[in-house]
């Protein structure tokens, strides 16, 4: 069963993670000065790439997953009523 | 060192490279085979946000703040996770519109206002000249710094006399691109398929060569990001870019103001929403587009680190380690590849903006001002198309003639990052009227040109005119003091509030009174006509069936509005858009007739596409005679009320039947009450007349089976009790049954043709010996001639027994007199049965015919009978179709008549 109005609540709720994965005081959290390492990389820098990262993976597994198969997006009807877009 | 004329070979190399690219998708789309109509080249061609600010300027600010770089491009991703609200609802209105700039968004979706399209092209101009100056500036700088290979320095401009002015060539070679690619057409939402191509190309160039960059520094110079951090992790000033300690305070504030870039800006406006082929690109574009920005950063801390780590003592500008780094580790072909790497930046940023620019310097402010000079006498002139193009090419050279002046006067006097981000605060204040204004219709064109202007004044006053003073062009004192020593007023701190960076502090002030007066202003404000038209219209774009019905509505013929197509669009373009349009009606357009509604909106829109929606609206405004908001243009303002009041009444005729039926339910439920009440009333009486008699039976049983030695005589007298009581009971039992049988239609009625005479015989026979005993007379009187009754003859007998046993009842011992009548009427027989008895009241001679209801008081005080009697008489009465009641006045006595029908009748 579609439910395209998923996109949008999703997009939603991903973006208020987005903002707080990305808050100066989350990002605070991973702040362990240059010592606390990943693989070598200083544990902020790490978070915040990882972080980057994990916000644009669920982001295409939300609008490729939930997108519906037509070719337009849900509310779509044709672009124009009239005449179409290109001459 | 690399030779002058090397490095310029090359770099004409290159772009004559692109221009191949460009030229090439654009004889692929007019042979119809688009190579930009897919969503990789459209993600690609967004990634045009990554310019040479991001190519060497990035690099710079992580060298100086650390992470500071990053919420540049972490906003951008917030606001592509947002795509599926906002950014689909942009492209749809824009389509639906034929919108091509952000200023005729603005000025559509506050009617199409000529001023608001007018202002945002101003602020475009101030806003993005800067910007462009900056490109200008990383392309000479890094052009210098390669020429001074291997020796790294921060030098300015060489003596190079050929070359010159590097960014004047630079200028040039980008205005001859954005010209020929770039006004190709007369209608700006046909999409510029050759510069989307070449900008998709340089993404590509641009991102591998920062990466090379990025690869060579950590793994070639280093061993790796382990051995990289851990040295830098050695020097305390780098230990400190680390952590959060290094961030600018702005954070928020920068990411905020980059999410409203992305989407503010021209060129990104232009190539998200303009060069869309189809909406379902958009999917795609939503996550390669943070990933592109996303892969384009992985490298610049290594690289910042690098840099920082190879030349400790600061000689070389940040700003320049992409080429630096190579150059210093004697690797000329990479330092090559990376000064491409930014002139694919940089190129790309200026021919998207010169376009966009230009056009929104046509459509917005050349032709608004050129049709309102009426002695141009513009709006007769036969082909204006050419016009149109030429000033769009003009706009492009003024463009970047402006950005080469400013890089020349200011831009040496700062760094990168600080141009560009002044630029998209002026971008930001477009941001509350653009995306506000897709969700709340109240927005008025009074509310956002008062936001936007006060947002842009404010904008000049604590970004723009600092940056002039820091240059040297207004005293410096301006900065320090505040204008004529206004503590208050310093342009850096305003109203004393301090401690900000200068982009927060501008931002806050300049959107705190955006969004204010945009807001107040829209609610105290009252819209016009086709401001709440086009409001409607933005804002439901994807509940209507996107058709514009802001239509003129007038009378003009069909040749005319060809005549006006023709001149902005050129004979050929026109012809085509005509066949198009019959082709889509599907009949042949007659020239002669007037044209209607449809074609009046067709041709509007399609100007609009090509001169802006504002001048389109002029010019058709022109043409038609007698502009007004059309029927349906009204109807569909209507049809959203119409809505609401036809579910209202769709309410209300709901509530009415809900009503009715809960008043059906109520009488019904008051009917079952009742006949509830009356089930125990019955029930109660019933057990009450069983009691009476079961209770002597009882006794005088107890008595006789107590007492054996009873005397015979005593023990008969008790025994004839016990056996009168009996029957009464029986007779009860029976009455019940009848009158149980009579009222749920059980009863098995024996219909036949009945003499009446002989029921009352049979009567009177039955109950002669009753009569005797108790002397009371009885006077029968029969006529002699009597046709026949329809009914059940044993009913009939019954219910004489019960009238006349009634009667007897009630007459006084010796001196009774009971008096039977018939009365034959014309469809009736009446019977009347007369005694002189008591009486009965004159409120009690309706409830007689009630079940158990008794005579009582008068002088007897004990009921007399079962008080089932007259209801059953009533039951059979009314059953037979007659009618059954009693005449009577107390002492003299009572007369009960019923009524039979006859059988022939």
């Amino acid at each position: 069963m579609k439910r395209p109005g998923d996109i949008e609540e999703r997009s939603i709720a991903l973006f208020l993670l987005g903002l707080l994965l990305f808050s100066p005081l989350v990002m605070r959290i991973f702040d362990r000065g240059a010592d606390v390492t990943v693989f070598g990389i200083p544990l902020l820098f790490a978070y915040v790439f990882l972080a980057w990262a994990l916000v644009i993976l669920i982001l295409a597994l939300v609008v490729e997953r939930l997108r519906p198969d037509g070719d337009e997006p849900p509310e779509a009807g044709p672009p124009e009523a009239g005449p179409p877009e290109n001459a | 060192m690399i030779a002058g004329w090397f490095l310029v070979a090359t770099s004409l190399a290159y772009l004559s490279l692109l221009f191949a690219i460009a030229y090439w998708a654009d004889r692929r789309a007019d042979a119809g085979r688009s190579v930009i109509a897919n969503p990789y080249i459209y993600a690609l061609s967004i990634g045009v946000y990554a310019t040479a600010w991001t190519f060497y300027g990035s690099v710079g600010r992580a060298a100086s703040t650390g992470l500071g770089f990053l919420p540049v491009y972490i906003g951008p991703t917030l606001m592509f996770v947002l795509g599926w609200i906002v950014l689909l609802k942009m492209i749809r209105i824009s389509k639906v519109h034929r919108i091509t700039t952000i200023a005729d968004f603005i000025s559509s979706r506050y009617g199409k206002s000529h001023l608001l399209g007018g202002l945002v092209t101003i602020m475009a101009v101030i806003g993005m000249v800067p910007y462009i100056a900056l490109q200008l500036k990383a392309v000479s700088t890094s052009f210098n710094v390669l020429l001074h290979y291997p020796h790294v320095t921060a030098e300015g401009p060489s003596g190079f006399a050929v070359i010159g002015d590097t960014a004047l060539w630079v200028a040039i070679l980008m205005a001859a691109f954005a010209i020929l690619f770039g006004t190709r057409h007369i209608d700006a939402t046909e999409h510029h398929e050759g510069m989307v191509a070449a900008i998709a190309f340089e993404s590509v160039v641009k991102l591998i060569a920062f990466l090379s960059v990025g690869l060579f520094v950590t793994y070639g110079m280093f061993d790796g990001f382990g051995d990289l951090f851990s040295r830098a992790a050695e020097v305390p000033e780098m230990r400190e870019l680390m952590t959060t300690a290094a961030l600018d305070a702005d954070w928020l504030a920068l990411t905020f103001l980059s999410m409203t870039a992305i989407i503010c800006l021209t060129r990104q406006f232009q190539v998200i929403v303009v060069e869309n082929v189809h909406e379902r690109h958009l999917i795609k574009a939503m996550w390669l587009l943070p990933l592109y920005l996303l892969l384009i950063n992985i490298f610049v801390l290594p690289i910042a680190f690098g840099g920082l780590l190879r030349f400790p003592d600061g000689s070389v500008d940040a700003d320049t380690f992409v080429l630096a780094l190579p150059m210093a580790e004697q690797y000329p072909g990479l330092a090559l590849f990376a000064f491409i790497g930014g002139l694919s930046a940089a190129t790309g940023m200026v021919i998207v903006a010169t376009v966009a620019i230009s056009t929104m310097i046509c459509n917005d402010l050349v032709m608004p001002g050129l049709l309102r000079f009426a002695w141009l006498h513009l709006s007769e002139r036969r082909d204006l198309s050419g016009l149109l193009l030429n000033i769009r090419r003009g706009a492009i050279g003024l463009i970047l003639l402006l950005g080469y002046l400013y890089f020349l006067l200011i831009g040496e006097a700062y760094a990168l990052v600080a141009i560009g981000l002044v630029s998209f605060a002026a971008a930001a204040q477009w941001a509350p009227a653009l995306i506000i204004g897709m969700y709340w219709k109240t927005a008025s064109r009074r509310g956002a040109l008062a936001g936007i202007s006060a947002g842009f004044l404010i904008w000049t006053y604590t970004l723009l005119l600092p940056s002039f003073a820091r240059s040297g062009y207004l005293p410096e004192g301006f900065i320090e003091f505040g204008p004529f020593g206004i503590e208050l007023l310093k342009p850096y701190a305003l109203f004393g509030l301090e401690g900000l960076n200068s982009i927060s502090h501008s931002l806050f002030w300049s959107l705190l009174a955006n969004v204010g007066l945009y807001v107040g202003v829209s609610l105290l404000d009252r819209q016009s006509t086709i401001e709440r038209l086009q409001a409607t219209l933005f804002v439901d774009v994807f509940r209507q069936g996107g058709a514009d019905t802001a239509t003129m509505y007038g009378t003009v013929s069909a040749t005319d509005l060809r005549d006006v197509a023709e001149r902005f669009l050129g004979r050929e373009h026109t012809e085509e858009a005509f066949a198009e349009y019959a082709r889509l009606r599907g009949r042949a357009l007659d020239l002669n007739a007037n044209a209607d509604g449809d074609l009046v909106q067709f041709v509007e829109r399609r100007l609009a596409g090509a001169i802006g929606a504002a001048s389109a609206r002029v010019m058709i405004g022109s043409t038609v005679k007698g502009e007004g908001v059309s029927v349906d243009a009204i109807m569909q303002i209507l049809d959203e009320t119409s809505q609401v009041l036809k579910y209202s009444r769709q309410l209300e005729q709901k509530s009415w039947e809900l009503e009715l039926a809960t008043s059906e339910l109520k009488a019904a439920n008051k009917r079952l009450t009742e006949l509830d009440h009356l089930k125990d009333d019955f029930l109660s009486t019933v057990t009450h007349e069983l009691r009476t008699p079961l209770t002597s039976i009882r006794s005088f049983s107890e008595i006789l089976h107590d007492t054996p030695d009873l005397d015979v005589a005593e023990r008969q007298h008790f025994l004839s009790i016990v056996i009168r009581e009996s029957e009464r009971l029986t007779r009860l039992i029976n009455q019940v049954l009848d009158l149980t049988k009579i009222e749920t239609g059980r009863m098995d009625w024996q219909m036949s043709d009945v003499d009446v005479r002989d029921v009352i015989n049979h009567a009177v026979t039955a109950l002669k010996q009753l009569f005797d005993e108790k002397g009371i007379g009885l006077e029968v009187n029969l006529p002699a001639d009597l046709p026949p009754v329809r009914g059940d003859r044993d009913q009939l007998i019954q219910l004489a027994i019960n009238l006349l046993s009634n009667a007897e009842k009630f007459c006084p011992e010796g001196k009774g007199r009971v008096v039977v009548d018939l009365a034959p009427g014309n469809r009736f027989l009446t019977v009347s049965i007369a005694d002189n008895g008591p009486g009965i009241p004159e409120d009690q001679q309706q409830l007689i015919f009630e079940k158990f209801h008794q005579v009582r008081g008068g002088n007897t005080g004990n009921p007399m009978g079962s008080g089932l009697g007259l209801a059953i008489c009533r039951g059979i009465v009314e059953h037979l179709g007659g009618r059954i009641w009693v005449r009577s006045r107390p002492g003299h006595g009572a007369t009960f008549y019923f009524t039979v029908p006859f059988a022939h009748s």
